[in-house]
């Protein structure tokens, strides 16, 4: 079997986050950049089912400029076989990014794609949804479990929402994507950096796909959102109970 | 200027509170861009949904009741938004942010090339365009957005938008004909994990106590916790150190990755205040924070903090309450 896992180059989860002065963006200068955990999640269980089931040709995809080629080779580290960077300095939205991945996915043919349900720079969580549109094909998001079923021609997943564990089994090829409790990924090991150094990463032009992929949206200004402010100490419980119902009024 | 369509959502034909903050975001841009709003239902023996939901302001109220689409299945769904949204003339899809939501609109914009912002929290107007405001960065950056096309698609948070006020004009209710052609049938749905009856879900309810790391086990979290909540007549949540350590289920998470909630009063019991954690509750009116530790950066954004070990003092409040 075959699966694509898209990697997107992110600021580390554990790095601030600080803004440049004049709003224009983000602050990247001398920032760490990691696989976007959510993905690096959607590989680990990729790497889990071919444990579990045998061989599988797993490959991972980023979209991005040069940069991104650090993501794709923790990919390799990690365990994927194969890397594609499709390369652009273009600045791109869900959309766009879902109509590039619907042209890898053509090409490369796979038999599912599993992907983090939303990326922890810009928090859309539409990415997958967009892609299984796009093919017409099944999704199963923020999927917590995942079990190939009927001959491997069915994915049976547990998803997270709102409301609790639901149940739902796509039929492949289908978009999976994941989500935090899916799996822990493993830590890259320094003989997977070694057979990295080995394996196949192809660098596409994006005008080579034949994508017309633009941004529809655009981000005019960033800016902190406005904080909290700290309120009182309260020495007792009797003394909280009194500001609530007195003061705050909200019992 | 262009309509607006907006997605109801409802649990077995309850309809969910956040549906009338993306009708207040709905009324309030309507207005300022003289156009009108249609409401959407989608499901099957849904009750009373489409009849709560006349008296908002709404041109129509749109049903579209068939078996199959009892299921929440993002497929069938997104086909039955994808259509409506054909045959009549809309510039805006707007949802309030959940998961059945972030399921269902992104497919929907895809198959009708239309482009998405989620998590909105502000909306205003210049010129000919509409400018957005959403978060992004684990709610750690506010960005002002512009989104082309004459279709636009949206996740709102219901915190951030004056629910619709009832009035006396009620809408007409329309039943959608279903579109031509098989629906799709990518998936099955296996259904719904139960979840504990008898308190509100943490994003409806008007008080909500959550508890953190500083709780051992279910049973004191049940005790301490639900004990507190079940005083007060309100939800429980947990932070993210609780449901790792499987303490608690995971769909109790609040925060960035968990559930965003905005209640009146929020408990923090023994939470230390992760910033993943502060993101999902900031919008709150009224924060108390409960922890022995008095350097928790939850002291930081609580309205009210009481440095005490929640083992004595929750008991102790909860008992007062009752009084």
């Amino acid at each position: 079997m075959k699966i694509l896992v898209p990697l997107k180059r992110v600021p580390d989860p554990d790095t601030k986050i600080r803004l440049k002065p004049d709003g224009t963006g983000v602050e990247t200068d001398g920032v760490k950049f990691s696989v976007n955990p959510f993905d690096a999640i959607a590989l680990e269980e990729a790497l889990r089912l071919e444990e579990k089931l045998g061989e599988m040709d797993i490959v991972v995809v980023s979209i991005g400029g040069e940069a991104s080629i650090e993501q794709l080779r923790v990919g390799l580290a990690m365990g994927a076989q194969r890397a594609l960077l499709i390369k652009t300095g273009a600045a791109l939205d869900s959309l766009a990014v879902a109509k590039i991945l619907a042209a890898v996915y053509q090409r490369e043919q796979p038999d599912f794609v599993l992907m983090g349900k939303q990326a922890i720079d810009d928090d859309a969580n539409q990415t997958g949804q967009m892609l299984a549109a796009l093919l017409g094909i099944g999704q199963a998001t923020f999927v917590s479990r995942l079990e190939l079923v009927e001959q491997r021609t069915r994915a049976r997943c547990a998803r997270e929402t709102d409301a609790g564990l639901e149940s739902i089994t796509v039929k492949l090829p289908a978009i999976i994507t994941a989500d935090l409790r899916l799996n822990e990924p493993r830590y890259v090991s320094l003989p997977g950096i070694m057979k990295a150094k080995k394996k196949p990463l192809e660098e596409l032009e994006l005008e080579a796909l034949g994508v017309a992929a633009v941004a529809r949206t655009t981000v005019l200004h960033y800016e902190a959102p406005p904080s909290r402010q700290a309120g009182v100490r309260v020495p007792t419980v009797e003394a909280l109970v009194d500001k609530l119902k007195n003061e705050a009024k909200v019992i | 200027m262009a309509n607006i369509l907006v997605i109801a959502e409802h649990d077995a034909g309850q309809l969910k509170l956040a549906t009338l903050s993306a009708l207040g975001f709905a009324a309030q841009t309507a207005a300022t861009t003289h156009g009108v709003y249609d409401v959407l239902v989608i499901g099957a023996q849904m009750g009373t949904t489409a009849e709560s939901l006349r008296a908002y302001g709404a041109r129509q109220v749109l049903v579209a009741d068939a078996a199959p689409l009892q299921s929440p299945l993002a497929d069938r769904h997104a086909w039955v938004i994808e259509a409506v949204v054909k045959q009549r003339d809309y510039g805006i899809v707007v949802a309030a942010a959940s998961t059945f939501t972030k399921d269902i609109l992104p497919r929907a914009a895809a198959l009708l090339d239309a482009g998405m912002l989620s998590d909105v929290v502000g909306v205003s107007r210049t010129d000919d365009d509409l400018v957005f405001k959403r978060v992004m960065y684990a709610g750690n950056v506010l960005a002002t957005v512009t989104l082309a096309g004459d279709l636009k698609f949206l996740t709102i948070r219901a915190a951030a938008f004056a629910p619709v006020v009832a009035g006396t004009t009620l809408s007409p209710v329309e039943q959608i004909p279903l579109p031509a052609g098989p629906m799709p049938d990518l998936a099955e749905y296996g259904g719904r994990e139960a979840k504990v009856a008898g308190r509100p879900d943490a994003t409806e309810a008007r008080v909500v106590v959550s508890g953190g790391r500083a709780i051992k086990n279910a049973e004191d979290f049940e005790r301490l916790v639900g004990g507190l909540a079940d005083a007060l007549g309100g939800a429980v949540g947990s932070s993210r150190a609780l449901v790792d350590s499987g303490i608690t289920p995971n769909s109790l998470q609040i925060g960035q990755t968990g559930k965003i909630v905005a209640p009146d009063l929020y408990l923090a019991v023994g939470i230390s205040g992760a910033i993943q954690h502060l993101a999902g509750i900031k919008d709150s009116k009224v924060i108390v924070a409960i922890n022995k530790d008095a350097d928790a950066p939850i002291f930081e954004i609580a309205d009210y903090g009481l440095v005490a070990d929640v083992y004595t003092a929750v008991p102790e409040l909860t008992a007062q309450l009752k009084q």
